[in-house]
Order: C-alpha cells, then sequence, then structure tokens
C-alpha cells in the first residue's frame, strides 16, 4: 500500500526519531510510504485554545496535501482526534463563509482513509506481530485521545504485547489524564503540574524502565517531569519500539555514526 | 409577573425558533427508546431479585400466602417490639393483628410525630432496583404517613413486583396525577465522607411482607 | 448565620484560587476520597446495566428535544400545574426570583422556612435575601446543613459538603448545636442533624425546594433525594415554593424512565435513591395547601440562544463530570467561583454570564473528555469548552500579547516556506537555554544517540511549563530535513 505520513508539525520539529521509526515500521512491512512536502500542522494548537479562525485554513491544506493518498498515517492520537473530531464542522464552516464549496464533500472523503499510527497496523492492517525485539520492561501511557476519542482500546498492549522481550506493565488509572492539555499545561501550570505528579508516581511504582504511548505531547509532558526529577525512566513513542529489531540493535551496537536523534 | 411570562417566553422563541404543540408532538414522536422494557427474568427469579435487593438495604423480608398475612404482621411487629402501629384508611382489618392499630384521622404533624411505626400495603414493587412505589389511594394514605415514623412495615402482593425500573413507570401512567413516591430502603445520606448511613429523617427501619404462593 | 455565597462576578480566576487550594492538603485529601468512592460504585453499576448507552440516547434526545420546545413545555406545564392547584411565578433574574420568593413567604405567614438542597437558590443567593428580609431559612440537607452552619460554601453539586471530613464537621456541630461531647462517626453527626431538624419540620410552617425535573403534561414535579428532608420539606408544611430553572421541563411522564434510571447511578452511584417524589399542584388532604413554582431564567435564554453552547441545558445535576474530572480532583469545587463547579460549571457559569465573567473557566480543562464519556445525558462539554474558549479569545481582540503569538505561529503554519525558517529559528532561540548534558539518562538501546540538551527555565507565559518541568531541546535535525537527505542519497 502506497501510505502517505503526516508526520504533524511537533513531531518534525521535536521529535523526528519518531517519523523515521514509522517510516522504518511500514517498509518493513512492504508499504511505500510518501512525504507530501506542503504539510505542517493540523490546526489543533489554535483550534483547541480558541483560535479558530486562525485553525481554519490549515484543513483545506491538509486536505489539498493528502486527498490523493490510498491511506494517511500520523503518529498522534490527539491530531487524528482533532480532524475526526471537528474538521467536518471547520468545512462546514468554511463553505459557510463563502469558501471552496468542494471543500465539504472532500474532507468526509479523506477522513476515512486517515489514521492514528497503531490503529493502522491493529484496525487497517489487522496486525499485532509486526516483527518487533525490544528486551526492556516498558509501560503503557493511553493518551485521552487515542483512549476517548479514537477508541484505541487495548489495541497498543496487543502491539507490545507482540514484541519479543518485551515486559509490558501496567500503569494505576491508565484512564486518567496526565494533565498535559495543550496550553492548559501553561495557562494552568499548578494544576496541570499536580496531575503530572500523580502519573510520573504511577509511572514509577511500574517500575518500567520506560514509559510508551500513541502520544508524544504527552511524553513529552511525563518525560519534562521525570527527567527534572532525574529518575533515570525514559518515554519513548510506540512507533520507535516497534521499529527495533534484533537487526537494528546489532546495528545500533556495532555501528557508532548513526545519530537518531 | 405577565411582563415577565411574556419577556422570558419571548427570549425563548427567538433564542431557538418558534415552536408549537403541533410541531412538537410530531418531533417527539421520533425520540428513540431502545433501551430495555420488558422483564427478561422469570417470575421466580424476579421475586428472588427484589428479596435480594431489600435485603441490601437492609430490610427484612418475610413471604406469606394471603390467608397468613395477619399471622405473618403478628409476628413481625412482636419481633420488632412494637405495640401501636398506625395505618391508613382502607388497610385490609384481618391484616391488623398482633398490636394496637389507629387509622389516620389526618393527624397534625405533632401528632404524627407521636407514632413510631406505621404499616401500609403499596401499589408497586421493582425488583432490579428494590423500590416499593406509594401512592395516596385507600391502604396507603397521605405521604406524611410514611415518611414521620420511624419504623414502616409495607406489604406487598408477589404479583405487583415487576422487574425493570421501565415497566413500572408505564404501570403507573394511568394513575401518574396521584401523589407518588418511590423508596428504595430507608432514608440515607453519604454526606460525611462517603460513609453510606442508614436512616436520617425518614423511616431508619424498613421491613417488608410479600403475600402470594409464588 | 450569613455567609459569603460563590458569585462568579467577584471570583478570582480560576488559576489563582485553584493555586491556593492546591495547598489545602486537607482539602485534596477529602475531594479526593470522596470523588474516588462515587466514581468505584458508579463505575460498577453502570457495567451491570446493559443498556446504559441507549439510556443515555434517548435521554439525551429527550432533553435537547425539550429546549427544541421549550416554549410549548413550559406553557404546557403552567397550565397542567395551575388545573392542579398551583401557582407558577415568571422570574427574569436573581433580583425577581429572590423577590418573589421573599413575598410568598411573607404572605404565608410565616418567619422561616425550611429548605431542600437546590443549587437554584444558591445561584440566586436566596437565603441572604431571606435573610434581609428578616426570615430565617434552615437548610435540611446535612450536606448544606453543614455548609449553613459553618459558613462555608457548596464545593459540589450532589455532595456539596464533600471538602469537609468528619473531624471538620464534628467541630462544627459542636460549637452550632452546642452538643459539646459529640463523637465523630458518620452515624454520630447524622444523628445529631437528624435531632436538630426534627423540631424544625415539625414546627416551620413554609417550605423552599428546588426540583430535578417539571413534566408539562401532568403539570408534575419530580424531586429526588436520600435522606427524606426532602419529603418532610414538601408534605409537612402549609406551603411549599420551588425555585426551578426553565430548563428543567421535560415533556412526558414516560420520559421518566431513562432519566431516573440515569441520575441516581450517575449521581451517587446506587440503583435508586431512597426516595422520589412526584406530584402535581396541591392535593387535598396530603402536603402543603398552597404550592409555588418559580420558573427562573437568569441567563438561561441567552444560553439556549447559542446553539452551540444550548446542550449545556440538557444538565441532570448529576455531578459526575465533577467525580471524573482530573482538574476538579485536584482543587475541588471553590476554585471555580461558583455553585456550579467542575466541567459543567466550567461551561455552565460562563454562559449564565453572558460571558462578561468567568472568562477564564473554559480554559480548567485539559480537555481529556472523561466529562462527556460518563455525562448520563451526553453533553460534549469538552467540544463547548472550546467554542466558549473562541468567545473568550474574540472577546480579548487581536492586540492580546496571546493573541499575537498564536496569530503569528498560525501564519507560520500557513506555508511550509515559513514553517521551516522558524523551525531553524527556533533552534537558534532557544540557544541559550539549553543545558547540555555529558551523560546519557537512556538506559536502552541508541547509545550512541547523540541526546539533545534539555531546557530548565523558559521565559513569560511558558514559564508554567518549567515550574515542575524540563523541556527536551530541539534536535539539530528535522525530520523533514532527514527525509530530503535521505531522497538524495
Amino acid at each position: 500500500m502506497k501510505v502517505a505520513l503526516f508526520i504533524t508539525c511537533y513531531n518534525d520539529t521535536l521529535f523526528p526519531a519518531t517519523g523515521k521509526a514509522v517510516v522504518d515500521v511500514l517498509e518493513r512491512l512492504g508499504h511505500t510510504v510518501e512525504f507530501p512536502p506542503g504539510q505542517t500542522c493540523c490546526g489543533q494548537m489554535h483550534w483547541n485554545t480558541g483560535y479558530q479562525v486562525e485553525a481554519l485554513p490549515l484543513l483545506p491544506r491538509f486536505v489539498s496535501q493528502f486527498e490523493h493518498a490510498e491511506a494517511v498515517v500520523v503518529p498522534s492520537s490527539s491530531c487524528v482526534a482533532m480532524m475526526r473530531e471537528h474538521y467536518p464542522m471547520m468545512a462546514e464552516r468554511i463553505v459557510a463563509e463563502g469558501g471552496d464549496a468542494t471543500l465539504r464533500q472532500r474532507t468526509a472523503a479523506l477522513l476515512p482513509r486517515v489514521w492514528e499510527f497503531s490503529e493502522f497496523l491493529t484496525k487497517k492492517l489487522g496486525l499485532t506481530d509486526v516483527g518487533a525485539y525490544y528486551p526492556h520492561r516498558v509501560t503503557y501511557h493511553a493518551s485521552c485521545h487515542g483512549l476517548r476519542s479514537l477508541g484505541l482500546g487495548d489495541g497498543p498492549q496487543k502491539l507490545l504485547n507482540a514484541v519479543r522481550g518485551l515486559e509490558l506493565v501496567e500503569i494505576a488509572n491508565l484512564e486518567q489524564c496526565c494533565g498535559f492539555g495543550g496550553t492548559f499545561a501553561v495557562k494552568n501550570a499548578d494544576v496541570s503540574s499536580a496531575m503530572l505528579s500523580e502519573k510520573t508516581r504511577a509511572v514509577l511504582n511500574t517500575g518500567a524502565e520506560e514509559c510508551t504511548a500513541c502520544d508524544n505531547s504527552c511524553l513529552m509532558h511525563i518525560q519534562g517531569a521525570l527527567h527534572r526529577q532525574r529518575t533515570g525512566v525514559m518515554t519513548r513513542h510506540i512507533a520507535e519500539i516497534l521499529a527495533n529489531t534484533e537487526a537494528s540493535e546489532a546495528a545500533n551496537d556495532t555501528d557508532g555514526t548513526e545519530v537518531t536523534l | 409577573m405577565t411582563a415577565a411570562r411574556e419577556e422570558i417566553l419571548q427570549k425563548i422563541r427567538s433564542a431557538k425558533g418558534v415552536s408549537s404543540p403541533e410541531v412538537a408532538a410530531t418531533a417527539y414522536a421520533g425520540i428513540e427508546r431502545s433501551y430495555q422494557s420488558s422483564a427478561q427474568l422469570s417470575r421466580k427469579e424476579i421475586l428472588h431479585l427484589f428479596e435480594e435487593r431489600l435485603r441490601e438495604y437492609d430490610a427484612s423480608v418475610y413471604r406469606a400466602s394471603a390467608a397468613e398475612v395477619g399471622a405473618a404482621v403478628a409476628g413481625v411487629l412482636s419481633g420488632r417490639g412494637v405495640h401501636r402501629v398506625l395505618v391508613p384508611e382502607g388497610l385490609p382489618l384481618e391484616w391488623q393483628q398482633g398490636a394496637e392499630f389507629v387509622a389516620d384521622r389526618g393527624f397534625s404533624s405533632a401528632k404524627l410525630d407521636g407514632f413510631a411505626s406505621v404499616m401500609t400495603t403499596a401499589t408497586l414493587g421493582i425488583a432490579e432496583t428494590g423500590t416499593i412505589v406509594l401512592q395516596n389511594v385507600s391502604g396507603q394514605g397521605r405521604r406524611a404517613l410514611t415518611l414521620v415514623p420511624d419504623y414502616h412495615l409495607c406489604i406487598l402482593s408477589t404479583n405487583q413486583v415487576v422487574e425493570t425500573v421501565v415497566e413500572a413507570m408505564r404501570l403507573l401512567e394511568p394513575t401518574r396525577n396521584l401523589p407518588t413516591t418511590l423508596f428504595s430502603g430507608p432514608s440515607a445520606t453519604a454526606d460525611i465522607e462517603m460513609t453510606r448511613i442508614k436512616g436520617v429523617h425518614g423511616p431508619r427501619f424498613v421491613d417488608v411482607v410479600l403475600v402470594g404462593e409464588e | 448565620m450569613s455567609r459569603v455565597p460563590l458569585d462568579p462576578r467577584t471570583a478570582p480566576a480560576f488559576q489563582t484560587a485553584a493555586k491556593m487550594l492546591l495547598g489545602d492538603a486537607q482539602l485534596r485529601k477529602n475531594v479526593r476520597h470522596a470523588t474516588d468512592v462515587i466514581q468505584n460504585k458508579r463505575r460498577k453499576l453502570v457495567e451491570e446495566k446493559h443498556d446504559w448507552q441507549l439510556l443515555r440516547e434517548s435521554a439525551r434526545q429527550i432533553r435537547a428535544h425539550a429546549l427544541q420546545h421549550l416554549d410549548v413545555y413550559l406553557d404546557e406545564f403552567e397550565r397542567n400545574f395551575t388545573r392542579a392547584g398551583g401557582v407558577v411565578h415568571w422570574a427574569r433574574d436573581a433580583a425577581e426570583a429572590q423577590r418573589i420568593v421573599v413575598a410568598l413567604v411573607k404572605e404565608s405567614g410565616s418567619s422561616e422556612v425550611i429548605k431542600i438542597k437546590s443549587m437554584t437558590t444558591e445561584e440566586v443567593q436566596l437565603n441572604n435575601a431571606l435573610e434581609a428580609a428578616g426570615i430565617r431559612a434552615y437548610e435540611t440537607d446535612l450536606a448544606e446543613l453543614i455548609i449553613q452552619l459553618g459558613e462555608d460554601q457548596p464545593s459540589h453539586i450532589v455532595v456539596p459538603a464533600l471538602h469537609k471530613n468528619r473531624a471538620q464537621i464534628r467541630e462544627i456541630f459542636r460549637r452550632t448545636m452546642n452538643l459539646p461531647d459529640l463523637g465523630d462517626k458518620p452515624a454520630d453527626l447524622a444523628d445529631a442533624a437528624r435531632r436538630f431538624l426534627r423540631e424544625k419540620f415539625l414546627r416551620v410552617k413554609t417550605a423552599v425546594s428546588g426540583a430535578n425535573f417539571l413534566i408539562a403534561e401532568t403539570g408534575g414535579i419530580c424531586i429526588v433525594e436520600s435522606e427524606g428532608n426532602g419529603r418532610m420539606c414538601l408534605t409537612l408544611p402549609e406551603t411549599l415554593i420551588s425555585v426551578v430553572g426553565i430548563e428543567k421541563v421535560i415533556p412526558r411522564w414516560q420520559d421518566l424512565e431513562p432519566l431516573i434510571q440515569l441520575l441516581p447511578r450517575s449521581a451517587t452511584g446506587e440503583r435508586m435513591n431512597p426516595y422520589n417524589s412526584l406530584w402535581s399542584g396541591v392535593h387535598p388532604g396530603d402536603g402543603p395547601r398552597a404550592m409555588h413554582v418559580v420558573l427562573l431564567d437568569n441567563g438561561r435564554t441567552n444560553v439556549l440562544a447559542d446553539s452551540e453552547g444550548r446542550q449545556t441545558l440538557q444538565c441532570i445535576r448529576c455531578a459526575a463530570c465533577q467525580n471524573a474530572c482530573p482538574v476538579y480532583r485536584q482543587t475541588g469545587g471553590h476554585a471555580y467561583g461558583s455553585v456550579y463547579a467542575g466541567p459543567i460549571g466550567a461551561i455552565l457559569t460562563p454562559q449564565l454570564m453572558h460571558m462578561e465573567h468567568s472568562q477564564t473557566l473554559p480554559y480548567a480543562s485539559s480537555l481529556c473528555g472523561a466529562c462527556y464519556e460518563v455525562c448520563p445525558v451526553k453533553i460534549n462539554i469538552p467540544e463547548v469548552l472550546i467554542h466558549l474558549r473562541n468567545k473568550v479569545v474574540e472577546q480579548n481582540g487581536w492586540y492580546a500579547p496571546e493573541s499575537l503569538a498564536m496569530k503569528a505561529v498560525a501564519a507560520v503554519f500557513r506555508s511550509e516556506r515559513r514553517f521551516r525558517a522558524a523551525q531553524r529559528l527556533g533552534r537558534i532561540a532557544e540557544l541559550p537555554l539549553v543545558k547540555s548534558e555529558k551523560r546519557s539518562f537512556s538506559i536502552v538501546g541508541q547509545k550512541q544517540a547523540t541526546k539533545p540538551g534539555w531546557i530548565g527555565w523558559l521565559p513569560g507565559l511558558l514559564g508554567g511549563w518549567t515550574d515542575t518541568r524540563d523541556l527536551q531541546a530541539m534536535p539539530k535535525e528535522t525530520f523533514r530535513d532527514w527525509w530530503e537527505k535521505r531522497g538524495k542519497a
């Protein structure tokens, strides 16, 4: 299958390793990956903070970049949730305000082909074992958008359980928010920090070496506290775990030139 | 006052458009109601569930045949040490055994407060929630009767027990204009640290006699 | 017994109030405990109800329908309630509601009232108005009594005193009921309240309540409660005055089928609450001889006029969203500066205030969606929060510092060229803030990876982040740079 990657603005800028891992996994599974270069941002930050006018132009940009793709894969639940929950309404609004009348239909046609990375593997491809190897103790954080908006269920855990060598340890209060919430973490920093400290405590209680998730936004938040507290526990996007194999592990051990971050 | 009425209704209409009873009725018919509306358990299971739920509320449940009700009442009252019982008009006389029974004559609140016990029948029982439905009819009386005394003995026929809340609401529809009280166990509060405490202002003790051969 | 009611017009910003409350360890412990208990009970009872989602959908449609035809159903309620011997009054705002109730109490010849817990009367600050008119109000719900005697404020819709623990309640009762030897077992405290209020139930001739539902078809009222204080107030006095928001009307009796199943399971985690009372108007020989309903607008028509915000009025006040909300669970209810706290308060209060106050409340959420998931009438609270944020942004104007920044970022996202330039610029701009680390904290593979540095301090609006968290610095190469190089290789 020809898969178009929507990397998302913050993964592009801050977490390129996640994008590379997505490419690795998809190519390993025999798919062709393309990267429409005009892509930027889904508009979530603006839309959710109340800047709807500013978010609107990002919809036609996304549609024109991706409407010819067979499938669009996005390594971020919250960006996919943004599209599924708000793009139809945004298209309505653009049309109502005299914008491109075709946008309503084009958006509706495109959205069913947009997948969050883990759900693309489990739901679209019907896979749980993608041939990964990762000999570590890992806990999974369910992001709110993945859990509630996309209904990922235990799909990500099934993928992780199929990884050779990986020991998946369950976190307490899985469904509880880490307190990120986009600009919430800045606007309500004190409450956000209080929520975060519960989440990091839950992560530490699992005894895991790493915490993974389908969203780097939550992970950046959790990692921020884990690092500040010098806990030594790392966070890593699920794609990076699934990209790891015995072969890549061996290559990494011998070849010190490749810079992944 | 009329000015306020007109202003509010006008604001409502300009907020969302004018409606009419006909338009509302048509739209109302389209409301989905696909939730469970009929019983799924056998009669035996329904009665078993009803008893179980009542016991969860710490109500004691006794079974009696129609002929045994008086004796059952006398037994329950003597077990509770009750000697004087308030009753509504229309409660079968043959049930009134084992204590002094005083019929309600529209007593004042203060007089009602002088009664520690009340005995009534009921309109319906709901098994899934352990609920008993009281209405202002013969044998059940006005609402204050089953409220002020601290102990309530309720006599209910097994064929008045339904499984679901929905069935009960449908059976109540023809008498929906009567004062109706659904009670589920003794009065309770969880306002202090979410600890459930039985018995605040309504009756603290409830017993039920289920009448029937089932 | 006077106290300062929660008032959105004078309340501090959510962030400010929250910061203070986060420092109250006892309060946070109490709130956490109570919301945990209710949530666990609720979860079990929702799971056993196989038709839960069907009940929710039906209830949503009923409530939305009632709002869509509110003029018809209020008119029908008024007609049927009047025919049943009741009197309907209409109040445009809080002041009018206060005037009506004060006049009715005086007319009833009483200088005291007993009250059933009612958030609507809290909203219109009725007790202060009664007091000013020389009328003494006794709250009879245990939690409201604790609040009243403790000169406190409600912090939760269903369990208004959940921020207090047993020791704190004992102190209040000891002091105000003159019971020096009172124990601190919940049963002792409830018993003290029972004895304190009994005499008032039997003596006071006038009662004030809210209502859970008004039934248009029967002119009926439904009041849902647990302690029996509600039944006392609505059957023993001679006069009953119910203050009810106009949105509380439902079309027909049969609409109770889903609603009275959803409400107790959502609110207190019970299959059914101990008492549901249903009646219409005056029933000779049974209950009050005079029955008044005061229909209150107080900003509700304003909410109704906003087609996206309108669903807020579907609320049946179960507080499940408060119990589920990770923000409320940290701060408790007082931070919201309104009797309506938590997620529902964050959308209801600013709308009732015509968006003139409480503008920080729509931001008091991480948009995690837990509220929407538990809402028994499916109010999409996150969607309404976002909608209200948009209104706040429009109010603040383009010249607000945040707005200028957001507009600049939006311009960046509208062009690939500007986006790439910004990515480069970002790496340069952050340079002075980045502390490089020799030691890698990675304990897994990729040992060779050059770890980027970390940012421990950010300026201005972003400083909240780095109070408790570090921020990973930007990697040297963006994904798109790597992709392009890979294509060329």
